[in-house]
């Protein structure tokens, strides 16, 4: 990591203006749009390079010979070496395309899961899990007969690591744990967490959906056996996610999906399967917008990563301390470590109304349970409401939602 | 002057109170004032039967008969919510099954409400007006099934 005092300070109104859906309206008021852990907007060099795929060089990859094919080839592959090299893997091999986190998952749970889980076998999760990561464990589970084991969570949000440690054991095949939660902004100790589960045998899987846009991806240094993340969430296009996972495992694992472009031969006897990468990447793949992505990751290399993360660390702690200064407010999820994410509730007050009276100011937060019913659960609310930031937030953006709560407070007391 | 009697009429007088309000913020403040004064539901009707599903907020409703016509009780837990109830209960309380499952509802677009409340909550209004007619639809069946027995028992004296 580079020392904090080298890192020069990123231009807000500059990265603003890349991006064109921020000069927009919502009901009559600018949009101070704070809803970045759904989704990020995208700046117009991705916008421009689905437009220039489209009009320039649209063809299927990997099997004409054409020159469009080529290009387009060439564009999709581009993005793939990005991808390598923003998350450090080893080899490009290691890097595969899906449409996102959750079929990420999805594909370990039905390919590395069914393949190795056996009744008895236990699969470690979180208490700060996103439905994506729950459901194809518990669904991997029913069908072997293996066991789902939830690491609680602590009063301020953070993983109860002796809990953890305790419920390793050798039937532990799988840990699979979310880097950054969406729902409280923890970011866990994941290299802490993979060493123990790797010393009784376990492989892990680290749910990136959130990390990725904010902190810096090494997936050598971390030493996690698989890794997903979601284009959309990194200023890339929706219907784009990675799968990385360790060459050994990926090679001996079944395969996910059969048809075209997974294949080497393909008889009524016998059809052997691709090489990684293509052996999980069947049929023809969101070519458009895995291309546009590679735009979004030059974006943010161009801007410089630890210049983000430390702008958003301010928003963080500037947000945190302005928001505490509403009476009646309490944040849920006061982690020592946490990204750029505040979730909270309000005495008496639902969050959809407060979501409601919000969007009317033009303000776009999240409310409800952000996919993550059991920690609602475990706090014993029904849900929270959401500011995320992303580098194009601002701090007079922060006084708008400190100001339009205010104002929604008065409203409903 | 609008005609009350009719659950038209009431949908009527709601357009016409809303078009007096300049802003959204007026019109909010008057949704939440008329959430406020809707009365509390009894604790125990608040059971996960009367549940009205499809909102983000928990929506409670309750329908009892008398003499023939059909009164809605409700609560939430959201203020807003709230508010949006105490008008579909203003407009459809007191009416038959048949006036009921027969109206059209439309101020709920001609004040706006609809295209305002993003989708996800805008379904949560449509779970509850369908709710309220499925009310009026059973009472309606029932009475079918009572009065079939009764001119069945008169057929076989
Ligand atoms: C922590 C976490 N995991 C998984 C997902 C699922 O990502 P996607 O919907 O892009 O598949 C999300 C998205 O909100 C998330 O925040």
């Amino acid at each position: 990591m580079i020392p904090a005092e080298q890192i020069l300070p990123i231009d807000v109104q500059h990265i603003r203006s890349a991006f064109p859906i921020l000069g927009r309206q919502v009901k009559g008021k600018p949009l101070v749009y704070l809803d970045n852990a759904a989704t990020t907007q995208k700046p117009q060099a991705v916008i421009d390079a689905l437009t220039n795929y489209y009009s320039g060089y649209n063809a299927n990859i990997h099997r004409g010979i054409h020159t469009l094919a080529e290009e387009a080839t060439a564009a999709y592959e581009a993005t793939r070496d990005a991808v390598k090299d923003f998350i450090n893997a080893p080899s490009r091999e290691e890097i595969i395309f899906t449409r996102g986190t959750t079929e990420s998952i999805n594909l370990v749970a039905y390919t590395w899961g069914r393949a190795n889980v056996q009744q008895g076998d236990e699969i470690i999760i979180s208490a700060m899990e996103h439905h994506s990561n729950i459901v194809p464990w518990q669904i991997l589970c029913e069908e072997k007969g293996a066991v789902l084991k939830v690491i609680p969570v602590n009063e301020l949000g953070e993983l109860e690591m002796d809990v953890y440690l305790s419920l390793l054991s050798e039937k532990t095949k799988l840990v699979s744990i979310v880097h950054v939660s969406n729902a409280l902004g923890t970011i866990n100790p994941v290299r802490q967490i993979i060493d123990a589960a790797h010393k009784t045998g376990a492989v892990v899987l680290v749910d990136g959906a959130q990390s990725t846009v904010h902190l810096h991806i090494d997936v050598q240094e971390m030493d996690c056996d698989f890794f997903a993340c979601s284009a959309h969430k990194l200023y890339g296009p929706t219907g784009v996610g990675i799968l990385y996972g360790k060459k050994d495992i990926l090679e001996s694992m079944p395969v996910f999906l059969g048809g075209g472009e997974m294949i080497k031969e393909v008889s009524f006897d016998k059809t052997t399967y691709n090489e990684l990468p293509y052996k999980y990447e069947a049929g023809t793949p969101n070519i458009a917008d895995v291309i546009a992505f590679k735009y979004a990751l030059d974006f943010i290399n161009a801007t410089g990563k630890a210049a983000i993360a430390q702008y958003e660390h301010q928003l963080l702690e500037y947000g945190t301390g302005q928001l505490a200064n509403i009476p009646g407010l309490h944040i849920i999820g006061r982690a020592r470590h946490k990204a750029s994410v505040i979730s909270f509730v309000l005495d008496k007050v639902h969050p959809q109304d407060i979501g409601i009276l919000l969007d009317n100011q033009g303000i776009a937060v999240r409310t409800g349970h952000h996919c993550a019913q059991p920690l609602m659960d475990c706090y014993k609310i029904p849900g929270t409401i959401r500011a995320s930031f992303a580098m194009y937030n601002t701090f007079h953006e922060i006084d708008a939602l400190v100001a339009g709560l205010n104002k929604a407070i008065k409203m409903l007391s | 002057m609008t005609d009350n009697s009719t659950i038209a009429g009431t949908e009527q007088e709601i357009v016409d109170e809303f078009s007096l309000f300049d802003s959204w913020d007026d019109k909010y403040e008057y949704i939440i004032d008329l959430g406020k004064r809707l009365p509390e539901l009894a604790a125990e009707h608040k059971t996960d039967e009367n549940r009205v599903r499809g909102c983000q907020s928990t929506v409670w409703l309750i329908a009892n008969d008398r003499e023939g016509k059909i009164f809605y009780e409700a609560d939430s837990d959201s203020t807003i919510v709230k508010g949006l109830i105490s008008m579909l209960i203003r407009v459809l309380s007191g009416h038959t099954a048949d006036e009921i499952i027969e109206a059209k509802l439309d101020f709920i677009d001609r004040i706006g409400m609809r295209a305002h409340l993003a989708q996800t909550r805008s379904n949560g209004l449509v779970a509850m007006v369908k709710q309220m007619k499925n009310y009026a639809l059973a009472y309606k069946l029932k009475n079918e099934v009572n009065d079939g027995y009764r001119s069945t028992e008169t057929k076989s004296n």
